[in-house]
């Protein structure tokens, strides 16, 4: 739970239905509308792994007739997180839907490259192309420091933006927004290199989408290019958001899950016909989370967070490489960073085949079905001539009972514990806390009884000490732990 | 565990320290005096000291006893806790123990009475959820005598987050937090559950000050490195965990600055994180002089910019925005700037010892003597766990188990008793017999419910049901009420006709010898006749009961019997048929006799028992409330019995008056 990414139609969604109605705070110079937006042209296709391309292509000309009225440009875009998609090649401008869906079809359910990640194009934006002059386009982000949210802003929008840092007029708004600037203070601020003409139009846009910013509970939004068109008496303007990336906070689920839920229900988005029989807690469906690019879950990724979301103990997995020959099973959220931190250090980052952590005590058959998937997983990836590595470590519980979350370990432990000999899987054990005694104790014994390579150690050693040793051969005058 | 009870008159006012009465269980309970006057106020760098008061906000026995039991261990002379806030539920008190014995300790409804009741009191543990720890925290500021508060809850929103810090800022209000364990001064004070169990903190010898302060991003960690501290200096002079979150009210600078200005304090720690620029302001503070002590520092998380793709770690905060931000680069600029630094988490133990060695020999440290290891009494539940105590149960239950992952019945899973599809049948001859019977025999027990489910809204107990749902009363009161008319006339005929064919039947009475001795004895025969039904006019009921039970039973020796018996009665008239009472009894004796699942003497136990009758009620009950709703559905009014249909007759006094003391009645 913290600040999460979200899918670039979401974000439009938001703004285009709160714009209007996010409460401002402070009058902006231009009299509210009196009417809200028109639905967003947002055609959000998702093309999942069991359904094929052209049947997904089909159903978004019934759910957005839009695509098919003649004449019309679009442009197509994956929608899954990605930066600079233009300079990888993953845009599309300007085309007939014909063709944009053609580009489409040759991408989706594809594995694509972005730098150095490999991921699969899964999801896609379809926006009707909006024809503008490149003195309408500008650069806009908001995002929050301790202090305050800075508003940054440059009349030079586009792709080439540049080093906006240098370049972007900056302002901070004070958490406290009774301190929220003057309009007259923003002008001054913000727009000083952009014509008298539109300031007012501007200062009205920038308060309103700072409006929405604060009411959603967005922790960053950026939108460049940001189209700004005026009306011939500047009173008014047509506001374009070509492209935008923006953080929400998912905690504040409690207080905007709502506002998130209403801008991106079917009604909102000018979608009729599709009514969905599914019954939803607001009135439209809960925010999705997208996964950074190239980080789908895995099957056994799937299961342990399915697990994870149904109890109050915290079980995270993330597999970072299936082949590699370390890997950790570690109670603690802290101390499962100073493991990775640690295997990393003695050299080992190319080889570390996961990151996870179990804590918040777990029930025994939970940490059961924990230490079975992550010992699948090892054992199920081909031997290493030179054995592999298991971490059962962690830190000091504060009020786990060491002894009963470690039932769970040694059950699947045994489950296994013929492979583990045969992928000469070296077991290196640190843990603490209340009754580690009996814990410790009753895996070093299961150890001795199974005829595995186990190493145990308890508080005296530091609590990622034992990955030197196992990792580097280091000595320690740390005794193993004897009942 | 301690326990919460109900305030009443006598106890109302511990904390004002009444005399306790002479009950003995009141012996055992201690009551603290209020400071006779102000304490005069500590130093501007110390937050906690050993008469530092606080509140706790949220109902957390655990916590508040952990604080208890660390404040007893301290040897403090009052509990560190003065009250707990607990906004729902009403005005009562909370039983703690100290040491072994126990206190009370108030709990207030609002917050403004708390802090009119305790003056003393300049610090909060809230313990309020991430959804409502905003309102509470702003509530909790509005008190000037609050100087410091902990918020332990995870997930609060980030706006929420910053608004409380800033406003905590213009009030010079400390905020330890969100989401973290707290913090601990070793001799002092603890907030909430820091250091874990009474087991840890002994063993880090936090009952004790040393010299050495830290400030940890993470809570878990705290342990670690009072671990670490422990094993390697003289002990922790006082640690806090900030919280993981994006923004913490304070952060590293805030209680670096107030070690710096502590004269007992020596050698400060700081344990940072991937994320954020906090650690660069302690870096800014050494650089410019501000802090001179010197410090030991790691960021965890360097493991972030060596992995291919972007993980999110356990902490909100711990996400790296720019390079400034990795852990990597923290931990090199703050080695540039002077902090001791070690190359890896695992030779910070090492680096402390040689910085702490090196004050020693200096002789900016001065070694203290070591005091007694405090005894705390264990936990009884705690004992249990580690199975070193035992104490006979008050309960036994041999039915059903609830503790587990999974409902129990009579070792059965719930899971289970769908897959394999039991039936109420089956789950009846668990929780009543805790066996399963064969097949055939809960589907004769479930025979038996649809048999007596109802009988007709004119039978006693039925009427009773109607009459009270027409007088307004609930579900229950109108079951109960049907239920309650059955006895030995209503209903009772199943156990009277179990009993009375069992009986004959094994002295070897033959049929006609039976119902010979019973006449003789001017006895009716329980299950024998029926009002209408003949033996030219049989009950289907009792048809398809003998069909089903002389299909399915292994023996139905008693039914048998019993039919021999119907062939006397019959004889003499021709209602005097076995009767569906009588048909259900005798099998159900044949059932429990030869299933085979039960001994003989388990078979007149559970007879004895009165299962029969249990039968009976269970099945009737379908029948009661279906009465009840059709009453209600029906909106029919009270009943009012008509005069017409009740004969008065009543006595008539014999004239004379009172005087001569009798009442002379003729009827």
């Amino acid at each position: 739970m913290s600040a999460k990414s979200i899918f670039e139609a979401d974000g439009k969604a938001i703004l285009n239905y709160h714009l209007t109605r996010a409460p401002v705070i402070k009058p902006t110079p231009l009299p509210a509308s009196t009417t809200h937006n028109a639905p967003p042209r947002l055609a959000q296709l998702h093309f999942p792994e069991d359904k094929a391309v052209a049947d997904v292509l089909n159903q978004a000309e019934v759910t957005y007739p839009w695509l098919l009225t003649a004449g019309s440009k679009f442009v197509a875009k994956p929608d899954q997180l990605i930066k600079r998609r233009g300079k990888s090649g993953l845009l599309c401008l300007n085309k007939p839907w014909p063709e944009a869906k053609k580009w489409i079809e040759e991408r989706a359910g594809k594995t694509q490259r972005v730098e150095t990640v490999d991921g699969v194009l899964r999801q896609f934006l379809v926006e009707p192309f909006v024809p503008h002059a490149a003195d309408t386009e500008y650069y806009i982000n908001i995002n929050s420091v301790r202090e305050g949210d800075w508003i940054l802003f440059t009349h030079e929008g586009g792709v080439d933006v540049g080093d906006v840092d240098a370049k972007a007029e900056k302002i901070l708004v004070p958490v406290d927004l009774s301190q929220y600037p003057s309009n007259a203070e923003i002008a001054s601020t913000l727009l000083k290199k952009v014509p008298k003409g539109v300031h007012n139009v501007l200062v009205d846009f920038i308060s309103r989408l700072y409006a929405v910013y604060v009411d959603c509970q967005f922790t960053y939004l950026e939108i460049n290019p940001l189209v700004v068109i005026p009306n011939k008496d500047a009173t008014s303007a047509e506001v374009h958001f070509l492209d935008l990336a923006a953080k929400l906070d998912q905690t504040a689920e409690f207080e905007c899950g709502v506002k998130w839920a209403i801008a991106r229900s079917n009604q909102a988005l000018g979608i009729v016909g599709t009514k969905s029989d599914k019954i939803t807690i607001d009135a439209g469906p809960p925010m999705e989370f997208p996964a950074p690019f190239g980080r789908e879950m895995s099957k056994e990724e799937s299961f342990i967070a399915e697990m994870d979301a149904k109890t109050g103990a915290s079980l995270k997995l993330t597999i970072l490489n299936g082949s590699g020959r370390v890997w950790t099973l570690v109670a603690g959220g802290g101390a499962s960073v100073v493991y990775a931190d640690a295997i990393a250090s003695a050299g080992f980052a190319s080889e570390l085949a996961n990151y996870g952590e179990y804590s918040g005590a777990p029930t025994e058959t939970q940490t059961f079905n924990y230490a079975r998937t992550v010992l699948d997983l090892m054992l199920r990836a081909p031997m290493h001539p030179d054995g592999k590595v298991l971490f059962i470590g962690g830190g000091i519980a504060n009020f786990t009972n060491v002894a009963s979350t470690f039932k769970g370990v040694i059950r699947a432990l045994r489950e296994v514990a013929p492979l583990l000999v045969e992928h000469k899987v070296q077991i290196w054990v640190r843990r603490a806390g209340p009754n580690y005694q009996e814990g410790l104790k009753n895996i070093k014994n299961v150890g001795q009884e199974l005829g595995l390579d186990m190493h145990v150690y308890g508080p005296e050693m530091h609590v990622s000490g034992i990955v030197p040793l196992a990792l580097n051969g280091k000595k320690s005058d740390i005794k193993e732990f004897t009942a | 565990m301690p326990s919460a009870v109900p305030m009443n008159g006598s106890n109302g006012s511990n904390s004002n320290g009444l005399t306790p009465e002479a009950a003995s269980a009141n012996d055992n309970i201690k009551r603290f005096q209020a400071p006779s006057r102000p304490l005069s106020p500590p130093a501007e760098h110390m937050l906690f000291h050993s008469k530092t008061r606080c509140f706790v906000y949220g109902l957390q026995p655990k916590a508040v006893q952990g604080m208890l039991d660390f404040d007893f261990i301290c040897k403090r002379k009052t509990p560190s806790v003065a009250g707990i806030i607990y906004t729902f539920g009403g005005q009562f008190v909370s039983k703690m123990y100290w040491g072994t014995s126990e206190t009370l300790l108030p709990v207030y409804q609002s917050v403004e009475k708390a802090m009119a009741k305790h003056s003393d009191v300049d610090t909060v543990v809230n313990f309020a959820s991430s959804r409502s720890v905003f309102s509470s925290t702003m509530e909790l500021l509005e008190f000037p005598q609050i100087r410091s508060i902990a918020i332990i809850a995870e997930g609060v929103p980030e706006r929420r987050a910053r608004e409380i810090l800033h406003v905590a800022k213009q009030k010079g209000v400390t905020i330890i937090g969100p989401a973290t364990v707290g913090g601990i001064k070793p001799g002092s004070y603890k907030i909430g559950n820091t250091g874990g169990m009474m087991d840890n903190i002994v063993a880090s010898k936090l009952y004790r000050p040393g010299s050495v302060a830290y400030v940890s991003k993470s809570g878990g960690m705290s342990n670690e490195l009072n671990n670490i501290i422990a094993n390697t200096t003289d002990g922790v002079y006082e640690g806090v965990a900030i919280g993981g979150d994006r923004y913490p009210g304070t952060t590293f600078i805030d209680h670096m600055l107030r070690y710096q200005a502590d004269p007992n304090c020596k050698v400060l720690v700081l344990l940072g994180e991937v994320g954020g620029v906090e650690e660069y302001r302690v870096i800014d503070a050494v650089k410019s002089g501000q802090i001179t002590k010197p410090i030991v520092a790691w960021a965890i998380g360097t493991v972030a910019s060596m992995l291919k793709t972007e993980v999110q770690f356990g902490h909100a905060g711990s996400f790296a925005n720019s390079q400034l931000e990795t852990a990597a680069m923290k931990n090199k600029s703050m080695k540039e700037a002077g902090f001791h630094v070690p190359d890896t988490f695992e030779e910070m133990p090492a680096t402390l010892a040689q910085v702490y060695a090196k004050l020693l020999k200096e002789g900016t440290i001065k070694p203290k003597a070591e005091p007694i290891v405090p005894k705390i009494p264990m936990d009884y539940s705690w004992a249990q766990e580690l199975g070193l105590i035992r104490k006979p149960a008050a309960f036994i239950s041999t039915i059903s188990d609830d503790r587990g992952q999974e409902l129990l019945y009579a070792g059965m899973p719930i899971s289970d008793v769908f897959k394999e599809n039991i039936g109420i049948g089956g789950v009846m001859s668990l929780l009543w017999f805790r066996r399963r019977l064969p097949d055939y025999a809960s589907r004769f027990l479930e025979m038996v419910l649809m048999l007596t489910a109802d009988h007709g809204p004119a039978v006693s107990g039925a009427m009773n049901t109607i009459i009270t749902t027409r007088a307004g009363k609930d579900l229950i009161s109108s079951l109960v009420a049907g239920l309650l008319t059955i006895g030995s006339r209503f209903g009772g005929a199943l156990d009277g006709a179990a009993e009375e064919f069992t009986k004959a039947y094994d002295k070897g009475l033959s049929p006609r010898d039976f119902v010979d001795t019973m006449r003789k004895e001017n006895k009716l025969i329980p299950g024998i006749g029926h009002r209408v039904k003949s033996r030219n006019n049989p009950d289907l009921r009792v048809e398809l009961v003998k069909q089903f039970v002389q299909k399915n039973f292994q023996s139905c020796k008693l039914l048998e019997y019993a039919l021999a018996v119907e062939t006397v009665t019959t004889s003499k008239k021709d209602n005097l048929i076995l009767n569906v009472d009588g048909c259900i009894a005798v099998c159900f004796v044949d059932l429990l006799r030869n299933c085979g699942a039960f001994s003989p003497e388990e078979a007149e136990d559970y007879l004895k028992m009165g299962v029969l009758n249990g039968l009976f009620v269970l099945g009737r009950s379908i029948g009661l409330i279906a009465h009840f709703l059709d009453q209600k559905r029906l909106r029919t009014g009270l009943y009012r019995h008509d005069w017409a249909d009740i004969t008065y007759m009543l006595p008539t006094l014999a004239s004379g008056g009172a005087a001569q003391g009798r009442v002379e009645v003729s009827v």
